[in-house]
């Protein structure tokens, strides 16, 4: 794991150095029709679990899981001959995971792609912005590969502010077009065996497959109240459609010694709504607020409330502290461990879907010092963020992050 | 389904535009150069980059997503 994170590290770094000595500074009001670097970011994670209700195992059992995710993205813009700026971000993402209640799905293999697997997420967007019409339109695509799932998706979108530029609307559409291995548990396999079984390698072609489509559109207005405060209003639109459980989720029904496989209906309706609301408190004090409310057709409602306080000990020196309550309702398809009876339409022990409440907190540090992170002028920022999560039904989790900006 | 529960988008919908229309309602015009504060990195309307993981696993944890910049499908969340 450690090979890959230093692998990352030094490919961002090189590709970095190679644009870093090839483009000139930007000089004031000076906008190049070349392609021209913006910025790039890396942000790298490490996230570990642990709980007692795994779906896997049918609600029962460990949901130990880590997680290290690098994500790096880079930024080019250039203007056009009619004044527009066109932006280009590249993004391309490696995360490695190792679930124990995944490697119950076939606990024979010793190594296997159910014990951990990698995901690597490439992603490319555009968007041009004129500035004397105050619109932008945008696009993009991207893609997400692991070991039993494919995801390709696409999106527009569009923003206008006002006359005044003191407020925007925007909405974009996407659409993620997904195709899943069906990989059941071992026990639930045809002769007991599936791909690798016999210990040969395992192919995702030694699955069948299934679909799975989302389509959503997200609409926001921001506006600018004083010169201190600012908020948005958000609202979105899901749909989803095709096969949306996860055919290694085992339910046991009441009575029953052999599990089946949960069944959730081929289409959900999401509608979440949000604001947010960021206010300058002081010269040192910004009070950033996020406030959803959920809802979708399969019963589940919930709500989110994030406060965060970023200090500014300097100019070049910030500490947020941040606490995020969320709570949801269970779906009507719920029930846990021998709870379900054979006469249920639809099934899950996935206790992600049932009724809790979560705390989330922590602590960040930003510093962006005038000559550079360790005095490296092109290390514009440094930024890391510590987050503990509990959740009411006993999974707890902890969350690092770190974000290097390059200019 | 109780009354009280089928009622609840209905009351959150009244109470976001009253909302907007009182938050609205008391803009004042901010030019270009005033808006230093609002520029400030710290006060982007949206999740910040740092935040990617932890929208990630909350996608994957919880039933909700969505209204938070974020994606909206995609990857399943299977770990």
């Amino acid at each position: 794991m450690r090979k890959i994170c230093l692998s990352v590290a030094g490919i961002f770094l090189t590709f970095f150095a190679s644009f870093a000595q090839s483009v000139p500074k930007d000089s004031v009001g000076y906008k190049s029709r070349k392609l021209t670097f913006e910025e790039a970011n890396l942000v790298s994670s490490y996230y570990a679990q642990d709980g007692n209700n795994a779906a896997v195992t049918g609600g029962i059992g460990t949901q130990k899981l880590t997680d290290i995710s690098n994500t790096i993205d880079v930024k080019f813009t250039k203007w056009d001959k009619k004044d527009r700026k066109h932006s280009f971000d590249l993004e391309v993402g490696i995360d490695h995971y190792t679930s124990a209640s995944s490697d119950k799905i076939d606990p024979f293999t010793v190594s296997s792609a159910s014990h951990a697997d990698t995901r690597i997420f490439p992603s490319l967007a555009w968007s041009m912005e004129n500035e004397k019409k105050g619109s932008t339109l945008g696009a993009g695509i991207s893609a997400s590969s692991e070991f039993d799932y494919m995801s390709f998706g696409a999106n527009i979108s569009f923003a206008q502010k006002t006359k005044n530029r003191s407020g925007e609307f925007s909405a974009k559409l996407q659409a993620y077009i997904d195709n899943l291995a069906y990989i059941t548990p071992i026990e639930l396999r045809p002769g007991g065996g599936g791909g690798g079984g016999n210990g040969e390698e395992e192919s995702r072609k030694d699955y069948p497959s299934k679909a799975r489509n989302s389509f959503s559109g997200s609409f926001s207005y921001s506006q600018v109240i004083n010169q201190q405060l600012q908020i948005m209003f958000i609202a979105d639109l899901i749909y989803q459609q095709g096969y949306l459980g996860l055919p290694f989720h085992r339910v046991y029904f009441n009575g029953a010694i052999l599990p089946v496989i949960e069944n959730l209906p081929d289409t959900r309706l999401k509608i979440p709504i949000g604001f947010r609301a960021n206010y300058f408190l002081s010269d040192k004090v910004i009070l950033r607020s996020f406030y959803r409310y959920y809802h979708d057709d399969w019963g589940l409602s919930a709500h989110t409330v994030d406060l965060e306080t970023p200090i500014k000990i300097n100019p070049f020196l910030s500490v947020t502290p941040f606490y995020r309550y969320y709570t949801q309702s269970a779906i009507d398809f719920f029930g846990g461990y021998k709870v379900h009876t054979a006469a249920d339409q639809y099934y899950t022990s996935n206790y992600d879907l049932s009724k809790f409440s979560s705390n989330f907190y922590g602590a960040g540090f930003r510093i962006v010092p005038p000559k550079g992170v360790f005095g490296i002028q092109r290390l514009n920022m440094l930024e890391l963020r510590y987050g503990h999560y509990t959740r009411t039904n006993g999974l707890n989790s902890d969350i690092i992050s770190m974000n290097l900006k390059f200019k | 389904m109780t009354k009280a529960k089928r009622n609840q988008p209905v009351t959150l919908m009244a109470i976001t535009i009253i909302t907007v229309v009182a938050v609205l309602g008391s803009c004042t015009s901010v030019k270009e150069y005033q808006k230093n504060k609002l520029n400030d990195a710290e006060m982007v309307l949206g999740s910040r980059k740092i935040q990617k993981t932890e929208s990630s696993f909350q996608t994957y944890r919880e039933g909700a997503s969505g209204a938070n910049g974020g994606k909206t499908g995609g990857g399943c969340g299977c770990n």
